[in-house]
Order: structure tokens, then sequence, then C-alpha cells
């Protein structure tokens, strides 16, 4: 099948045709067997959506843009490996819609920065960064401890997760509003909620008033502490 | 107005030393590319200076100011948008009206009316997409920040823009398809094609302006490169490749080095570009398999960039004498020379071996800037140089000296602008990864912040250069069609 | 239109024939040294296929003749690393902490893994040269709330405090003001008294009351006359330094609501050699006990 190119040239239908064509080979052949092949996400114990508090903060990470200058997604490299972790797996970002793995370090990664400050330390730095950190570029974004968080749309957050393919149960969904309060106050008994959404940490808000700072350091404090990586096999992640 | 505007372009034909052989009897349709001439001109200046105040705010954070519309998260998505799809696009759409209509001789096609609809369509997209950013609604994926509604928006314009385009180039009366043209169409199916595919998304509601994205983590990023490469390889570059086939032979006077070189490269182009993305995800969690074709995909796009490169300055030989009289084609062709270092460049980038030192640094950034700055910000101003005293009817351009002052003072904003970046991102690349002698990491994180901070700042200034040159450049073209020295013969002139 | 073959003068070319808006084309060849050099691309790009992994299936992919993995690499990587650093870890991990010390070699490879490591894990919290925060205490001092003998730090650092961990060091101090256990004029007589420990404030009648508060409610923690005491956490009250400042609004604020910060546990993270080199790197830093 060899068309002249003069023939092409003529015919500008003919050459849509053909760029359209010429175009989709190569989407096609990667990105198919990426959703075909098992083993691209491997088989990890732990990884679990994200609770309600944990996926409002989520969002709001989206919407500052934090994706700018940090990264999630420890790379494959010794050196990666040695100052933030283990490095990502694929499984660890199944639930995230959308992927925020980034293209950019202005500041260190985040993939594993659950659990390795307090949420003092986090209220604080994202109040005034510099104040912690002097030599730090980090936005202040202290508008975001005196914004209430909205929790209106939270139960449709969860139910439009699940059509997109995050696996919340019916329960999950009529509970988000309940659950997102009890881990946004720091007092709550979160036995229920620890239940369903095992390691998550509660923020230090204040009892029935979460703000969207409480969402956000609640985020932070889940991010790599999910999987558990005892349960992973070397041999069974190569791909 | 019209029919004076065929005949000021049968002049500059001449100037340009060719004989036009045959009266034309279309009339062009030259007020939409009035209008995203005006709109390029205006995006310029905003998106760089968006970039300035980003670059200061890396500088010295406090110019953040501590409002949540003004932080640097919100701001950059501004300046991203503004410079490839509000400059960049305004441009393209002017440029590629324009030069669909002469290639084709075939008046643009559809009414007036439609062609309006395109173009506050496309700048009403773009000022809603930037008041989203800022007001807080982002996908969070680069260059793909618009939410689900003003992704649908975007694609009714862009459905008009692929008729109208396509529809005079089913219209033409030149028997054959200009190689420019092959570019554009290329340019807007592909463009049609990744935000379809990207942009999929479901809505918390119609009434909401947030959505999930319908693909998650691997296979998100793995669509989400797919699409942010291609945008560069079909918008940043297949586009102004386009653009650039047609005003450098114009500017030159003289015909394209080798049709057969823009066939080979052409097809070779926008087929391999599509299967470059995954090198913006080496040794992530993406399977081994897809990194080994980005990369072997990128090396072999090397030839196929070069191409454009080749036929964009070999066009020159018998002509190169005019770069000394006419400063509208040094840009044209200093833009040829960046896309050909940033095309050499972008393969190196793509080994996995140099881009594990790369990613994640300021080097990318740089490699960003001299494909931004030096290509589709250089081969725009050579093109805008050329047109807008076509466009006006005016005699030429009203000061040739200013013109020089825009080249140097741009050439050394872009110079300043990728070396401190080299410096600060290999520099970064290198400390990430120093051990010392007992095998420990050698270098914090909060050092390497503090080590680029200089380079930060040169980087600041080399924007601030470059942005002057730009005020430059639109002061210089409001004179042109403003200013009495350029007006054309009194038989003629007047509105 | 007119499509005619035309020579080109200059460079003695033929053209295509076509003409659009004036523009031509010359019909040269493709360059060889272009042509050669993408096909040399392709070739390579081939091999390269070959030996890594590359061409996908439905359901696989071929995973190259070289059988390489990313993953796998990345794991001898850091095995080797560890390896290497073995030779002088393994020493630190199994000589007693004190011995260590008193090893110039020794410390000197604890001292540089104590640096970095203090500094992309503690520093956001203690400051670069462990000079402490508001909140967060003062490394480089001979004050210790919980006590700076190496292995009071080795313990701090790898349990932490109030950090969740079962070992973790604990200690609450009253909630007086929001549990109402005392009343404002009472808390603030206390702080009055509080700030003469330290000489910001001059004896006086309300500092009297005070002490009288303080001898019922806080010594047990903070001992008898506000010097404080290791085995509970609580700290010295009659240094120069605070952990939340020494103004009586600070002071007020503390007795009122304490805020009881929390230090990670850091042996999730780190493994023992580290964290032993920390408690040596954060032993010397200036405050040390011997
Ligand atoms: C302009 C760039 C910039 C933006 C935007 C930014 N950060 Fe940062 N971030 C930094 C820098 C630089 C550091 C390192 C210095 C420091 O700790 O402050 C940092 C550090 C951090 C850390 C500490 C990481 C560690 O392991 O020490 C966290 C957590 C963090 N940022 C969260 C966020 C969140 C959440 C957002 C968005 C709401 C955000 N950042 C936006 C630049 C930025
Ligand atoms: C999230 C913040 C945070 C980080 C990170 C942190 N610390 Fe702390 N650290 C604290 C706080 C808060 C205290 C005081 C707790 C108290 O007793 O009230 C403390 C106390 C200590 C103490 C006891 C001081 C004393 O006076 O007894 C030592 C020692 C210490 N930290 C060392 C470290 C080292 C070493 C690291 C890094 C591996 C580290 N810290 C990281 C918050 C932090
Ligand atoms: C059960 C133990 C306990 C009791 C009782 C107690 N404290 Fe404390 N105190 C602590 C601890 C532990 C801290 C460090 C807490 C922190 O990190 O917030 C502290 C800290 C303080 C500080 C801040 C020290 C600084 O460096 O900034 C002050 C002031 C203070 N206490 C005053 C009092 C007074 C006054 C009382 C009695 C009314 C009292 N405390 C009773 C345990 C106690
Ligand atoms: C053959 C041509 C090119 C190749 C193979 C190439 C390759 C690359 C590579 C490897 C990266 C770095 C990815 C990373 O590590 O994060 C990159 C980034 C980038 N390149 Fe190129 N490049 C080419 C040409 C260009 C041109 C002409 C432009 C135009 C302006 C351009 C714009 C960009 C942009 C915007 C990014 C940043 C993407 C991000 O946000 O991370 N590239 N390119
Ligand atoms: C005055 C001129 C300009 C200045 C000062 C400037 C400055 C900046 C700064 C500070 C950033 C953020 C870098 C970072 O996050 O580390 C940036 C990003 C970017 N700019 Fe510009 N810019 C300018 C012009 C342009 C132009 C003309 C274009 C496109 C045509 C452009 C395209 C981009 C892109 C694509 C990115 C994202 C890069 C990435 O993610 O890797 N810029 N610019
Ligand atoms: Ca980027
Ligand atoms: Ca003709
Ligand atoms: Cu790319």
């Amino acid at each position: 099948m060899f068309i002249r190119q003069e023939t092409v040239e003529k015919n500008a239908i003919l050459m849509v045709v053909l760029t359209l064509i010429a175009i989709s080979v190569g989407g096609i052949i990667e990105i198919i067997p990426n959703f075909t092949i098992e083993t691209t996400i491997e088989k990890v114990k732990g990884v679990r959506p994200y609770s309600p508090l944990e996926l409002a903060g989520r969002d709001i990470y989206v919407r500052e843009g934090c994706y700018v200058c940090h990264s999630q997604q420890i790379r494959a490299l010794k050196d990666e490996v040695e100052r933030y972790g283990h490095y990502s797996l694929a499984a660890e970002s199944m639930y995230d819609h959308p992927f925020q793995w980034g293209s950019k370090r202005i500041g260190p990664d985040l993939a594993r920065v659950g659990g390795k400050y307090s949420n003092d330390w986090h209220y604080g730095h994202l109040d005034h960064p510099q104040a912690l950190v002097p030599e730090s570029l980090m936005p202040r974004y202290a508008f975001l401890a005196e914004t209430p968080l909205d929790t209106t749309m939270i139960g449709r957050k969860l139910r439009v997760s699940r059509v997109v393919g995050v696996p919340y149960t019916d329960e999950q969904i009529a509970d988000a509003k309940k659950d997102l309060l009890t881990q946004a106050d720091a007092a709550a008994d979160n036995e229920a909620l620890l239940k369903r959404y095992p390691k998550a940490v509660q923020a230090s808000g204040k009892a029935g008033e979460p703000t969207e700072m409480d969402a956000l350091v609640a985020y932070l404090q889940v991010l790599g502490t999910m999987a558990d990586f005892g349960s992973v096999e070397p041999a069974k992640i190569r791909r | 107005m019209e029919e004076r505007l065929v005949m000021s372009d049968i002049t500059m034909g001449a100037m340009a030393g060719h004989a036009v052989p045959h009266a034309r009897a279309v009339v062009y349709n030259d007020n939409v590319i009035r209008k995203f001439t005006i709109a390029t001109m205006f995006w310029a200046a905003v998106a760089m200076l968006v970039g300035v105040v980003l670059a200061l705010q890396l500088c010295w954070p406090a110019f953040n100011l501590g409002f949540s519309f003004t932080n640097f998260g919100r701001l950059r998505p501004v300046h991203t948008s503004g410079a490839i799809f509000a400059f960049g696009g305004s441009a393209l759409f002017a440029t590629s009206f324009y030069i669909v209509q002469r290639t084709c001789r075939a008046r643009l096609w559809g009414g007036e009316a439609l062609h309006n609809f395109i173009f506050w369509g496309y700048q009403t997209f773009i000022v809603m997409a930037a008041l989203s950013y800022v007001m807080g609604y982002s996908r969070g994926q680069e260059y793909s920040e618009p939410e689900w509604h003003l992704t649908i928006f975007l694609v009714i314009i862009w459905v008009a823009y692929a008729i109208v385009f396509i529809g005079t180039v089913l219209m033409r009366e030149e028997p054959h398809i200009y190689v420019s043209n092959w570019f554009f169409m290329a340019f807007i199916l592909t463009v049609a094609v990744l935000v379809l595919g990207n942009n999929a998304a479901v809505p918390l509601s119609m009434y909401s302006a947030k959505g999930y994205t319908a693909y998650s983590g691997v296979t998100n990023a793995l669509i989400q490169w797919w699409y942010g490469h291609n945008a560069v390889g079909f918008f940043l570059t297949a586009a102004f490749l386009g653009m650039m086939y047609y005003f450098i032979p114009k500017q030159a006077g003289r015909p394209v080095y080798s049709y057969r070189l823009s066939v080979v490269h052409f097809w070779s182009l926008v087929f391999m570009y599509i299967w470059a993305g995954p090198h913006h995800l080496h040794y992530t969690a993406l399977p081994d398999w897809t990194q080994t074709l980005g990369m072997v995909f990128s090396i072999m796009l090397w030839m196929p960039s070069w191409g454009g490169m080749i036929n964009g300055l070999m066009t020159l030989s018998g002509a190169w004498d005019k770069l000394r009289t006419d400063p509208g084609l040094r840009f044209s062709v200093t833009a040829v020379g960046f896309y050909g270092m940033s095309t050499f460049e972008g393969p190196v980038m793509s080994i996995r071996s140099v881009n594990a030192l790369a990613h994640y640094t300021d080097w990318v950034v740089g490699h960003v800037h001299s494909g931004a700055l030096g290509w589709v910000a250089f081969i725009t101003f050579g093109a805008m140089y050329y047109l807008v005293p076509v466009l006006w009817n005016r005699k030429g351009m009203y000061s040739h000296k200013l013109m020089a002052w825009h080249y140097w003072i741009a050439t050394l904003g872009i110079v300043l602008y990728i070396t401190a970046l080299w410096v600060a991102g290999i520099m970064q690349g290198l400390m990430w990864r120093a051990y010392d002698q007992f095998g420990f990491l050698q270098y914090s994180f909060s050092e390497s912040v503090n080590a680029v901070h200089p380079y930060y700042v040169i980087r600041m200034v080399g924007g601030l250069c470059f942005l002057t040159g730009t005020l430059i450049m639109i002061y210089n073209l409001i004179m042109t069609v403003h200013s009495s020295t350029t007006e054309r013969q009194p038989a003629v002139a007047g509105e | 239109m007119p499509t005619k073959i035309e020579k080109d003068a200059f460079s003695g070319r033929d053209t295509t024939g076509h003409e659009w808006d004036g523009l031509k084309e010359l019909n040269n060849p493709l360059p060889s040294w272009w042509f050669w050099t993408f096909v040399a691309t392709v070739v390579w790009s081939i091999g390269f296929c070959i030996v890594y992994p590359s061409v996908p299936g439905i359901s696989g992919y071929f995973g190259g003749i070289w059988g390489y993995s990313t993953r796998d690499a990345v794991t001898a990587d850091v095995a080797a690393l560890a390896a290497q650093r073995a030779q002088v870890l393994d020493k630190i991990k199994d000589v007693p902490i004190e011995k260590v010390r008193q090893d110039p070699t020794l410390m000197a490879v604890a001292n540089t893994a104590g640096r970095i490591a203090f500094a992309n894990n503690c520093q956001p919290c203690h400051g670069a040269g462990g000079e402490g925060r508001p909140g967060y205490p003062v490394l480089a001092s001979d004050r210790w709330i919980w006590g700076g003998k190496l292995a009071d730090l080795q313990q701090t650092i790898t349990f932490g405090i109030r950090s969740g961990h079962a070992e973790a060091r604990q200690s609450q101090m009253l909630r007086f003001g929001v549990d109402g256990v005392l009343k404002p004029e009472e808390i603030a007589s206390a702080a009055d008294y509080v700030m003469t420990l330290y000489g910001k404030a001059q004896p006086s009648p309300a500092a009297a009351k005070g002490q009288a508060i303080f001898a019922e409610n806080c010594v047990a923690c903070h001992g008898d006359s506000g010097e404080g005491k290791r085995e509970v956490g609580g700290p010295s009250l009659k240094g120069a330094v605070h952990l939340y400042g020494d103004t009586r609004e600070a002071v007020i604020a503390q007795i009122t609501n304490p805020r009881m910060g929390v230090m990670p546990n850091w042996n999730a993270r780190l493994d023992a050699a580290t964290i032993k080199a920390l408690a040596l790197y954060v032993h010397a830093l200036g405050g040390g006990e011997n």
C-alpha cells in the first residue's frame, strides 16, 4: 500500500485521513496495553480509597497547584530511594483522579511525607513556610486556615469517584459527612473511622468547624503511608 | 478595505522579489486575522509579565503576597496557558488564516459570523480559563488545567476552526496543498484528538465546575504525557513549522530548499512524535517497556525535527545578505536556530540516564524556554513584523532601529534565561545524587534550594529583558499602524 | 495555474513547478548526512528494543534479551550502597554508643551520617544548627527536657515524644484553663510567678499568690522551684530559653491550653545505625551531657 505524495497533496480529505492514521498508531500501541497488561498495577496490600477529609484535602492540593512545585513520584533511582523512601508503585496512585506525580521539584517530593512531621508542624509550615524553613520558596497558605471547608459536596465526591473507578461502598458514601467531621476533629472518637479508613490521621481542627487547612493536613499525613511493603514480592513487581 | 489589502499584498509579493503572474480575483478576509494579531500582541505582554512575576516569586517568595489568587501555584498555569494557548494560539490562528487563504487562493471558508465566533469564543475561553485558575479551579494536569465545562467550550471552538481551515483547503484554487497547510492540518486534528482523549472527566454535578479525571494513576500519567508531549509536538512545533514554511521563504524571497525533505520530515515527524510522551516518565511507576518506546522514538525524532531546521536555514542560501537589511528575517532565522537547538537537547534529555539527572530540575524549564522564547516567540515576532504592515496597509515597519533593539535585548534575555537554568538544573541534579566519601548523601534538599537562588535572579533578569523587548515591539507595531510616516500613497490611504 | 519547472539561478536546481502566492520549492534531494543519521537512529532504536523491554502485547510484553528491569537494577544499586556503607556503619551499630564517641574515626562517620540525616529530617523543626523554633526545642544548648545523655537522645529519637508509638516519651500537662481546673485570675497569678523564675518579673503580691498555686499544681512536673523534672518531661521554667516564649501572654496561653508538641518516632523511617549517628550528632551540637 504505497500512496504517492502527489496524490495526497491534491486531496485534502485523503491527507486528513492519513494524518489521523499516522498520529493514532503510537498512541494505541502505547496506551491500550497499559490498561490490559495485569502487572501494570502491582498487587499490594493496604492501598485504600481516600477518606472523605483526605479526598477534600486532595482537591485543595490540586486546586492550589502544589504539583507545580512538588512531585509525588519517587523514581527507581538509589539516591531518590534513599532520600524519600521506597520507590513509588503504580498501585499507590491507583485511586488518584487526577494523578499528581508532578514534573518539577522546586520543593521536595511529597510521596511519603505522611507521618514525617506532626500536624502542628504542617499547620505552622502552611501558615508561614519561611518561619520554620528560612530558605523555603513556598508561598504562604495562611488563608486556608480561615476558610471553612465546603462539606456540602462530599457525598457526591465519593459517588463520582466511584463512577470513575474508586471502590467506595454504599456505606462509606452514606457516612461521608460524618466521617469527615470525625477526622477533622482531634478530640472525636475515631474508632469507626479507622475501621473504614485504616491509618487515617485526625487533623487538629475544632469540632464541627473543619477548615480547608484541616483537610489538606489530613491528606498530607496519609501520603505514602498506605502501602504495606511487607506484602510486596520483588519478583512480581518487575515490569 | 479588503480590496485594498489584496492590492497591498500583491505589492508585498513584488517587494519580496516575486512576479505575481496573475491578477487575483479572490478577496481575502483579513478582519479576523487583524483581530487575532492584536490578541497575539496583548497576550504576549500578559503572559510574559506573569512569567516575570513567577520568576520574581521564585527569587523572593514574599512576592506571592499571601493572597490565594496571587500565589505561585495558581499563577503558574496562567503563565503556561497564557503563553502557549493565548499568545501562541492567537498567533497561530492569525497566521494560519492568513497563509491558508494566500496559498490556496481561496477566501476563508464560512461567513464573518463564524470567524467572529472563533475569535471571540477563543478569547473568552482564555479569559475564563485564566480566571478559573486564579479562583481555584484546575484539573491539576499541566497544560490541561481547564475544568470540564471549559473543555467542552474549547472543543466547540476547535471544531469550528477545523471546519473553517479544512473548508478553505477544500475550496482551494491551487491544485496542490502547500506544505504549511500540511502542518496546520496535522496540528488542528491532533490537538482535537489530544484534548478529547486527555480531558475525559466526570463532573460532580451539572452545576459544579469541578470534575474527576476519568483515568487514574499510571494510566492517567501516560495519557497526560501523551497529551503534554504532543501539545509540544503539534502546538509548539508542527504548527509553528507551518508558520515558518510561509514567512521565511517570503522574507528571504527564495524558494523552499527541498520539497522532498518537506515530505519525508513531515510524515516522519507526525508519526513519531506521538510515541515520545513516556520520556516524561522515565524511572517512574510507568512500565519499563513503555519508557523504552518513549526513549527510542524521541531519538528517532531528532532528524525529522531537524528536517524543518534544514529547510528553514537552507532556504536562505542565496539570500543571507537580507539578514543585514531585514531585522524581521533575523528573528525568523534565529528562531530556526533555537528550534534546532531545542530539538537536539530534547532527544538528549530523553535518554534514560540523562533524564535521571535532568528530570524534576530546572534544566527542563531551561529547555522549555529555549523552545518557547527562542523558537515559538521569535518565529512569531518575525511573522508579526512581516504581517502588521501588510494587514494594515503600511509601507513598512515604523522603526528598524527599534526592531534591532528588540532583537538584541530579547536575545540577551534568552541567553541569560537558558544558561542560568542549565547551570541551576544540572547543579540541582548533581547535588541531589551526590555522595560523600563514606557513601552518605552529601546535600540536603534545602541546600539545593539555597544554591539555585543566584541563578533564579539571573533568570528573572533575563525574563525582564525579554519582556522589555516585547513591549518595544508592541510600541513599534502600534506606531506602524498609527504613525503618518508609514502611510502609503494617499490614493489608498485613509479610513 | 501555471505548473512549470524552472531552474533556480542561484543554486542551479530545478523547482518542483508548483507555486503558491509566489512561493516555490526546489527539488533538492535529502541531504545525505541527514538521511544516514536518520537511518542510524532507527537501526540503533531497533537494537535497543531487542535488548531492553519494549514491544507490548495485550497481556504481556517483550522483556528484552538482556532481561533488564529498572526495579531490579535499583534494588541491586541500593544493596551495593548498603554493602559499601556496612563497612563503616556496622561498626557503629555494634560498638556501644559511648565507645563510638571516643573513637575519632568512627565519630567522623557518625558525623557525616548524622549531619545529612539531620538536615533532611530534623532541620525543618529544630533548625539547621539545632537552634530551635517556637514550639520546637533547641538541641544545641545544655537545656534538656528529656535529657541530654547519649542514651536519652537515642531513646527520644527512636521513639519520639507523644508520637503515638507505644514506647514514645509521654507526658501531658493538664489543660488548666480549658478544663476549668484553674480560674483565669489564678492562671494570671501563676504566670506572674513563673515569670519571676526567669527574672522577667519582680516578686509581687500576685506572684506570691501564684507561688501557692504553683506549689499545688505544678511542682509534680516542673519541680519544687521550677527547675524541671526530666522523668516526666516537665521542662525547666528557669532558664532563658523557652519552648513557647517568655511573655506573659505566652505563659498564660500555655497554662490555659498547653500545646503538647509532637516529635515523630524515627524508627519507622530510619535504621538503627542512622539513629545512633543522629544521637551522636545532636550530642555534639553543643549541649551533650555525659
Ligand atoms: C513555589 C513553590 C512551592 C509551592 C507552590 C508549594 N511548595 Fe511546598 N515546598 C516548597 C519548598 C521550596 C519546600 C522546601 C522548604 C520547606 O520545607 O519549606 C517545600 C516544602 C514542603 C513540605 C515539606 C516537605 C518535606 O519533606 O520537608 C510540605 C509538606 C509542602 N511543601 C507542602 C506543600 C503544599 C501542600 C502545597 C500547596 C498547598 C505546597 N507545598 C506548595 C515549595 C513550594
Ligand atoms: C515535626 C517536628 C519535629 C521533627 C521533624 C523532629 N523533632 Fe525533635 N522534637 C520536636 C518537638 C515538638 C520536641 C519537644 C517535645 C516536647 O517534649 O514537648 C522535640 C524534641 C526533641 C528532642 C528532645 C529535646 C529535649 O530537650 O529533651 C530531641 C533530642 C530531638 N527532638 C531530636 C530530633 C532529631 C534528631 C530529629 C530528626 C531525626 C527530630 N528531633 C525531628 C519536634 C520535631
Ligand atoms: C503533668 C505534668 C505537668 C504539670 C502538672 C504542669 N506542666 Fe507545665 N509543662 C509540662 C510539659 C510536658 C511541658 C512541655 C509541653 C509542651 O510541649 O507543650 C510543659 C510546659 C510548660 C511551660 C512552657 C515552657 C517553655 O519553655 O515555654 C510553662 C510556662 C508551664 N509548663 C507552666 C506550668 C504551670 C504554671 C503549671 C501549673 C499550673 C504546669 N506547667 C503544670 C508538664 C506539666
Ligand atoms: C525532538 C524534539 C524534542 C524532544 C525529544 C523533547 C524532549 C523533552 C524531554 C526529554 C523533556 C523533559 C521531560 C522531563 O524530564 O520532565 C522535555 C520537556 C519539555 N519540552 Fe521538549 N523536547 C523536544 C522539543 C521541544 C520543543 C521544540 C519544545 C517547544 C517549545 C519543547 C517543549 C517542552 C516542554 C514545554 C517541556 C516541559 C514538560 C513539563 O512540563 O515537564 N520541547 N522535552
Ligand atoms: C518573559 C518571558 C518569560 C518568563 C520570565 C517566563 C518565566 C517562567 C517561569 C518562572 C516559569 C516557572 C518555572 C518553574 O516552575 O520552575 C515558567 C514556566 C513555563 N513557561 Fe515561561 N516565561 C516566559 C515566557 C514564556 C513563553 C513565551 C512561553 C511559551 C511560548 C513560556 C512557556 C512556559 C512553559 C511551557 C512553562 C512550564 C515549564 C515546565 O513545566 O517545565 N514561557 N516560565
Ligand atoms: Ca512541568
Ligand atoms: Ca500562483
Ligand atoms: Cu516531551
